[in-house]
């Protein structure tokens, strides 16, 4: 009977179960202190009056070219929005490159300056950085490892535990486009036109959300896991639960295509330039007016509440009416698509 | 999106749902077998028993081919990778290529996962021709394809074998599997063990062998079938019309599903099967050897076979032909819910499956378990 693992599965990296299951059961007994047991998509620390965010990110995707974006787009993207989602306005950023033996450097060049071109729209500076290579086989091209600082002004922290009963969930736009777009160019399903992964930086929207003062309670980006995912972490402590309602929630129609006929479920999927965000329900209007007139949040939707009960669950309301749980993400579906 | 849309009309459920309720009224409880995981998986996704009323109840079958397969059958897959990757003179030269719902399911001591993250050569394949290619491009190595699936899936592992002879393939294995729907429904009636009033009849597989192969249990056990798509409204119509056939004490088998499947079936698929496989008696997990259940390699195709890779059969390990406390067997025959098992949800669950229905994304422990059932 296989029944606990003892070596690693791609399943670990998932983002699902079994990644919390490393996560509370190797890493945080460890490491454990104060600010990691946040378990935030940053650490927040305090440092002489001010409040800071600093968090990392390793990127792996294969293939290394993907329509929509590449892995430097997607090192930028991903740590910029790790930090804007804790409410931190991004700094500077570090990047570590792992490269093969055998790489080429054109290669390169092409994914250095699509990383520039993303952080320059994202409004911050590489600082630092390292270079490592490591004989050919040992790793598949080329890894990044990005790591940023951010500062926070927001006056109150945003946290799970702000949140209560009649706050509303909120998505800038539409599922699934970053895995879809991955797998499409990795298993050369030739759609036309492709589809285009969401990666980006969404810390100008972001930043215009805090800055707006709506009564935002707490943001996820919905990354690997997909929504399902995020929503069941935002359940965890079982204070409430959460009901949403699967007509509202957007997603392009090539996507569900792709969707139906893979078997994949897009409320799995990765998503690279996407923010769920839970705010009280008299801000809601205000936060979609904003995200609506930003490109990057212009299919923005109400997609469901926080609700009493059944605390701790995820509920769905399904687009024929009926209704049922909605579990998070277990066993990989997509393997290294970030 | 059209073609999926209309099949997902809340207004159309809603009053089908209210004449599923109407037929039903005053009647007692009138259990239905839904055969194929696909309409389990369905019935779950979008809340269908929200949508019924409370005397008909809903059971499911074995139509989950992961959930089907013997755990003998994984065993042999890594016996043959254990004499090839350890000990075996062409040391690493076995490629396993999979369907990937198969890489978690326990055989009685490893998985295809686990044998992975060990080292072994196990790719994940979305159809037999990622399989072909595979082969073509590394003819150093042998690769075996896993080849299980009831109808709908061996016609195309059948393909392929036709495909390989035709590029001289010769490093190209199937590790077969494969299992055909209506001998185990006969088998389940021949059991007595289960009282039911009608069978959703599984949509992809009667594509390939239409409505008459079922007619014997219209006919013989006085069962009503239809086959319905996997559609929300294709199975609350479907049910609508079991109950009017079950109420009116008719038995028969009718096609809900008429947009893709014919009586005849698909003619050039089962052509096909009838070329390259031959029916033999299989082993199902839980229900043990069904007669005529499982198809074969003709002889003439058997140097696809993947066991012959195995000088002789001594060389499998097969601990035991079950695993302790899982009720697969039970609830494959829908004698059992997985709420009746020991082990679902506190030892079993998709993370760590003791049993393959809690594996695959068809079943039942896995429905229970993700839609909280």
């Amino acid at each position: 009977m296989v029944n606990k693992y003892s070596k690693i599965t791609l399943a670990h990296g998932s983002g699902g179960k079994l990644t919390h299951e490393l996560i509370n059961q190797i890493f945080l007994p460890h490491f454990k202190n104060d600010v990691l047991s946040q378990l935030h998509d940053s650490a927040i620390l305090q440092l002489n009056g001010e409040t800071l965010a600093f968090t990392t990110d390793s990127y792996v995707v294969k293939p290394l070219f993907f329509p929509g974006g590449d892995i430097g787009k997607l090192a930028i993207s991903g740590t910029v929005n790790d930090l804007s989602v804790v409410g931190a306005k991004p700094l500077c950023l570090s990047v570590g490159f792992i490269i093969e033996e055998g790489f080429d450097i054109s290669m390169l060049e092409r994914i250095v300056t699509s990383m520039k071109d993303t952080a320059s729209i994202a409004g911050i500076n590489i600082v630092t950085g390292d270079t490592k290579v490591v004989d050919s086989g040992s790793a598949d091209g080329l890894f990044i490892n990005t790591c940023g600082i951010g500062t926070i002004a927001y006056k109150t922290s945003l946290s799970i535990s702000n949140i209560e009963p009649g706050d509303k969930i909120i998505i800038n736009g539409t599922i699934g486009d970053h895995g879809l777009a991955v797998i499409s160019e990795r298993e050369s399903l030739d759609f036309n036109p492709p589809i285009e992964s969401d990666c980006a930086p969404l810390n100008e929207m972001i930043q215009k959300l805090i800055n707006s003062g709506a009564n935002i309670k707490f943001m996820r980006d919905p990354t690997r896991g997909g929504l399902a995912t995020t929503l069941n972490e935002i359940v965890n402590m079982e204070k409430y639960g959460i009901l949403v309602d699967e007509k509202n929630i957007p997603i392009k129609d090539d996507v569900r295509a792709l969707c139906e006929i893979l078997g994949y479920d897009p409320l799995y999927i990765a998503n690279e330039g996407k923010v769920v965000i839970v705010a009280s329900s008299s801000d809601t209007y205000k936060i979609l007016d904003i995200l609506r007139k930003d490109s990057f949040g212009k299919d923005a939707e109400i997609i469901g509440a926080i609700v009493n009960e059944p605390k701790g669950k995820v509920y769905l309301k399904t687009v024929i009416g009926g209704t049922r749980v909605l579990d998070m993400l277990v066993g990989d579906q997509l393997p290294r698509i970030c | 999106m059209k073609y999926i849309d209309e099949f997902r009309n809340e207004n159309t459920a809603i009053s089908l749902s209210k004449n599923i309720a109407s037929l039903a009224k005053g009647h007692d409880t009138i259990t239905i077998m839904e055969v194929c995981g696909s309409h389990t998986m369905s019935v779950y996704k979008y809340g269908l028993k929200k949508l019924l009323p409370q005397n008909i109840r809903l059971l499911s079958g074995p139509g989950c081919p992961v959930c089907v397969t013997p755990v003998s059958y994984i065993d042999t897959a890594i016996s043959i990778l254990h004499k090839y990757t350890n000990n075996g003179a062409n040391n690493n030269n076995i490629t396993i290529a999979t369907f990937g719902d198969l890489m978690k399911v326990p055989g009685s001591y490893s998985s295809l996962e686990n044998e992975k993250s060990k080292g072994a050569h196990v790719a994940v394949v979305y159809s037999t021709l990622d399989a072909l290619r595979l082969a073509k491009r590394h003819p150093e190595r042998c690769v075996i394809f896993m080849a299980i699936g009831f109808e709908t899936t061996a016609p195309t592992v059948a393909a392929s074998v036709i495909e390989a002879e035709k590029r001289g393939l010769k490093n190209y294995f199937l590790l077969t599997s494969h299992k055909i729907m209506p001998p185990v429904m006969k088998s389940l009636l021949n059991s007595r063990e289960l009282n039911i009033n009608g069978f959703l009849c599984p949509a992809h597989v009667s594509t390939i062998i239409g409505s008459k192969p079922y007619e014997f249990i219209a006919r013989d056990y006085n069962i009503t079938c239809v086959i319905a798509g996997f559609e929300p409204l294709d199975i609350l119509y479907g049910i609508y019309m079991l109950l009017e056939q079950i109420i009116k004490k008719e038995p028969c088998v009718n096609i809900q599903y008429s947009r893709v499947v014919k009586p005849e079936g698909n003619p050039t698929a089962l052509a096909l099967l009838d070329k390259i496989f031959e029916p033999y008696d299989a082993e199902w997990r839980g229900m043990g050897v069904i007669p005529e259940s499982g198809l074969k390699l003709k002889s003439r195709y058997e140097r696809f076979d993947a066991l012959t890779l195995m000088q002789n059969k001594s060389e499998i390990r097969n601990l035991k032909s079950e695993i302790k406390g899982c009720m697969c067997g039970d609830i494959l025959r829908g004698v059992k819910t997985p709420n009746e098992c020991k082990l679902f949800r506190k030892v079993c669950n998709p993370e760590h499956p003791v049993g393959a229905c809690m594996v695959s994304s068809e079943g039942t422990c896995a429905a229970y378990y993700k839609y909280g059932e």
